[in-house]
């Protein structure tokens, strides 16, 4: 069984591409069938991860398997095509291949009856081929080409339904706001290929952890973050990811909550020999990373969208990612990037359920005591608020705790502090949204919705399980089995400690404990909140105005430099080409006077041009003699 | 004493005399005959160089006897037309014939 | 240039041809009477007539008499009689711009400067050997031998200016 899908493992990403090729080009007519085709080509691709990765992690401490062949040769230059398994791809391929195949088995039930359908499963599929396509690939030049693919794929499904003006907005600015990630991230890469002359990630890994110029790895170091930058949504390009929220729901789930976004770490996880031997970039990670948590979280406290709340949970929880991977905790990071992959897209499924349910009502003060009508999607959903706040013995507890553990024992203790305080303020808006809108006064929640049938539900608890127990993986009772797979020698590996456990879920339950308090039983009326904090409010709930500055930014830079070019347009080029045309006249006015009719005036002429000549036959004659 | 320097500058001093003649005579035939000078003088050139540079042929001397021959026809066509613009214009007078001009 | 110790019969007759000969030149530039332009154009063509003798080109110098001293001047002075419409004392004046005649005998003045500087820094292949037969035979062996087609050529050159003076001259006349 090894011997086959080894070689052959680029089958797991070819085969969603296949479907993706034969929905676009034949099947699309059919609906049924280009479900089917796509749900069909996603199972085979999670079926064939699992020997892969049986594969794997059958040597202690991973093994690695790599296959490359020549795909350019020229003088000067070579490109490798190739395949990377090594435990880091494993882990991304279980969890996007796993996720992928549960949210197309739910589209079934959420898109039914949408026309474009069949559509929708095709740009399913040729996301997942991508995204396992980039997970898979060995050198940083293939992994940028199916990066961008991931990128057109996210704006085809956020800009899904086109009709509408919020989505086609949504979509462009997403890709846009990619871009210019991307453009920074290729510098990167192009700076790796002058300096080492070559791509590939084990080769690289030998090189540069030694690479006595570091001063010239800076720059490198920090323009590569800059595709992480984008692609996971850190602050300053974050602002693409609660727009992208226009697209429908399982997108959200899948692509802008566990894998897509999740690429930018992987990325760095990836190529985190580079930036662990450059400190500076380390810090800018890490600041980075704490930055975009504080700033999402409060952000979210003041969303009244379920999904708005649910995507900026999600930046946070990137911030999260990026802070233990700048701090130097790569199988923290990691860790937190496989456990919040299945709650953030369970927490999703579950808004999508909901939001089928009320209709396409979104808005949470509009529904109230759902928890009435629909016990499962109530049940799974808590369940998955209670990972990500962190509550043992659940998956977020262990991977949460695993980077604060890592932030305290580091001596970044200004970031443990952040991580503190974020991890209280998830605990708190996560609750403030159950309690409005599953518990609460309200009651239209109660009287529009009803459970959804079993295509949707059954996933929802699958996904459940899952952020039940996929935690223990890294947690002291298998004695951290995903430590010992998926680290960097140059990582860092804090010993558990009992305080810190202790503490975050003293911190989270106390974010329980105040929602509850507020939203539920109303002690502090959150209205009067609201006024006396008014200033601070439409700030934080506006999203500290970003958006706009970087509207107003564009105009300037946009239209000033219009307004520039034009002037240069109308007076140098223009003045220009009309002087040329001036001095033309001109002569011409001056020199007609030689034009006489006598023809002596002209043998005179000839006279001085034979002259000439014969002056220069002298000088020449006097510089041979001489 | 007298060699071949001697000789070339007397061609020298008749050329440049020709010129003058051609760009300050206001006759067209004084011009003519300021050209027929200049020719005379690259004569004086040619027969000299050959006496003292190549006196083995008469290369010279032949080039000298077909120099007369253009310069009897281009003479002879030259006042044909002379006569011929002055029975059209009534004057020779070249300060007369200024029509292609600005 | 002229070592007036060492001077022989040849420098001398060279010296007073040369000097005849210059003078005619600036006659025939400076007569304001045409006339006296065409007779010194004359005297001009004898004296180089009798430098073509000096130079051992005798045949030369006769066809030289001939056909300038002879026919060409004979043809001027038929065009000047046939053109003449003013009195004769004004007929060969310069022009009335002094500017052009300045820049002209500028252009002049250079042209002779710049020649004789050429002629001066040239190192000239001189050979003592004497030079070539005073006889007409070398001219025709060369003439219709190396360059049989040039002499054809200045034939039918001869020809069509005859041709073309004749056609010219008379006019065309309108039936």
């Amino acid at each position: 069984m090894y011997e086959f899908i080894l070689p052959n493992a680029w089958l797991i990403a070819f085969l969603p591409f296949l479907a993706a090729a034969l929905i676009f080009l034949f099947v699309h007519r059919w609906p049924g069938i280009s479900a089917g085709l796509s749900i069909l080509s996603i199972a085979a691709a999670c079926i064939f991860s699992i020997p892969l990765a049986s594969a794997v992690f059958a040597e202690p401490g991973g093994a690695v398997f790599e296959y490359s062949m020549r795909w350019l040769q020229m003088p000067g230059l070579q490109v490798d095509m190739g395949l990377l398994l090594d435990p880091l791809t494993a882990v991304m391929l279980l969890v996007v291949t796993s996720i992928a195949t549960l949210v197309q088995i739910y589209s079934l039930g959420y898109m039914e009856g949408d026309p474009g359908f069949a559509s929708y499963y095709g740009y399913q599929s040729l996301f997942a081929a991508s995204m396992l396509g980039l997970v898979m690939a060995n050198n940083f030049g293939q992994m940028f080409v199916f990066w961008e693919l991931v990128g057109i794929c996210s704006y085809f499904l956020i800009g899904f339904w086109f009709g509408l003006d919020s989505a086609k907005n949504a979509a462009i600015k997403a890709f846009i706001t990619n871009r210019v990630g991307d453009f920074g991230f290729l510098l990167g890469i192009l700076f790796l290929q002058i300096i080492f002359g070559t791509l590939s990630f084990t080769a690289l890994a030998h090189v540069i952890p030694g690479y006595q110029n570091v001063a010239v790895l800076i720059p490198v170091a920090i323009l590569l973050f800059f595709g992480p930058m984008g692609k996971s949504a850190q602050f300053p390009l974050h602002g693409w990811l609660p727009d992208a929220m226009e697209g429908p729901t399982p997108v959200s789930a899948l692509i802008h909550a566990a894998t897509m976004v999740a690429a930018g770490v992987y990325l760095v996880a990836r190529a985190f020999f580079i930036f662990a031997s450059v400190p500076q970039a380390m810090t800018v990670i890490a600041v980075v990373g704490g930055f975009t948590a504080l700033f999402a979280a409060t952000i979210a406290i003041t969303q009244n969208d379920i999904k708005r709340i649910l995507a900026y949970s999600t930046l946070s929880q990137l911030g999260y990612m990026m802070m233990a991977m700048g701090i130097g905790a790569m199988t923290a990071g990691m860790f937190h990037l496989m456990t919040h992959a299945f709650f953030k897209s369970l927490l999703f499924l579950g808004a999508g359920s909901v939001i089928h349910a009320m209709h396409e009502e979104q808005n949470i003060w509009k529904m109230g005591n759902l928890s009435r009508k629909m016990p499962i999607t109530t049940w799974t959903f808590i369940i998955g608020a209670l990972a990500l706040s962190g509550i043992p013995p659940l998956s977020g507890f262990w991977s949460k705790d695993e980077i604060l553990l890592a932030a305290y024992s580091s001596g970044h203790i200004g970031l443990y502090v952040l991580g503190v305080v974020v991890a209280f303020m998830t605990a708190f808006y996560m609750f403030r949204l159950i309690f409005t809108a599953f518990y609460g006064s309200n009651t239209y929640g109660q009287e529009k919705a009803h459970e959804n049938r079993g295509v949707i539900t059954v996933p929802l608890v699958i996904l459940a399980v899952a952020a039940v127990l996929v935690g223990f993986v890294n947690s002291p009772l298998m004695h951290h089995v995903f430590g010992e797979y998926v680290n960097s020698p140059l990582g860092i590996h804090p010993h558990p400690s009992i305080g810190i456990m202790v503490s975050s879920s003293l911190i989270a339950g106390a974010g329980i404990l105040l929602a509850w308090l507020i939203y539920q039983k109303n002690v502090i009326s959150h209205e009067a909140l609201r006024q006396k904090f008014s200033g601070l409010y439409t700030l934080v709930q506006n999203k500290y105005y970003i958006d706009e500055i970087y509207t107003r930014l564009g105009e300037i830079l946009v239209y000033g430099g219009a307004r520039v070019m034009f002037w240069i347009d109308i007076h140098i080029v223009n003045g220009f080409v009309n002087g040329i045309a001036y001095l033309t006249g001109k002569s011409g006015d001056s020199l007609k006077y030689t034009e006489d009719g006598q023809v002596q005036s002209y043998a005179m002429y000839m006279m001085a041009g034979v002259l000439i000549l014969v002056v220069l036959g002298a000088i020449a004659v006097e510089s041979a003699v001489l | 004493m007298i060699g071949l320097p001697h000789y070339l500058l007397l061609g020298t001093i008749i050329f440049c005399i020709g010129i003058f003649g051609v760009l300050t005579r206001r006759n067209a035939v004084a011009v003519l005959m300021s050209v027929e000078l200049m020719l005379n003088a690259v004569n004086i050139n040619f027969v000299a160089a050959n006496k003292y540079i190549a006196p083995d042929s008469a290369v010279g001397q032949l080039f000298s006897v077909f120099v007369i021959v253009v310069a009897a026809a281009e003479i002879a066509v030259g006042l044909a037309l002379v006569i011929s613009i002055y029975r059209q214009r009534g004057s020779v007078d070249l300060h007369d014939f200024n029509l292609l001009k600005w | 240039m002229l070592n007036l110790a060492s001077v022989t019969l040849f420098d001398a007759v060279f010296i007073v041809i040369a000097g005849i000969t210059i003078t005619a030149a600036l006659g025939v530039v400076l007569f304001r009477n045409i006339i006296y332009s065409a007779l010194s154009l004359i005297l001009a063509f004898l004296g180089a007539a009798a430098v073509y003798f000096q130079l051992n080109a005798g045949f030369l110098g006769v066809i030289q008499i001939l056909v300038y001293a002879g026919a060409i001047s004979v043809l001027i002075i038929f065009a000047i009689m046939l053109v003449m419409n003013r009195a004769a004392g004004e007929t060969n004046l310069s022009s009335p711009r002094t500017r052009e005649v300045f820049i002209g005998g500028t252009i002049t003045a250079m042209m002779l400067t710049a020649l004789m500087a050429v002629m001066g820094f040239t190192s000239w292949p001189l050979t003592g050997r004497p030079g070539p037969d005073n006889s007409p035979g070398l001219l025709a062996e060369l003439m219709l031998g190396d360059y049989v087609i040039a002499f054809e050529a200045a034939a039918i050159l001869l020809l069509v200016a005859v041709v073309g003076a004749i056609i010219l001259a008379k006019g065309v006349e309108n039936k």
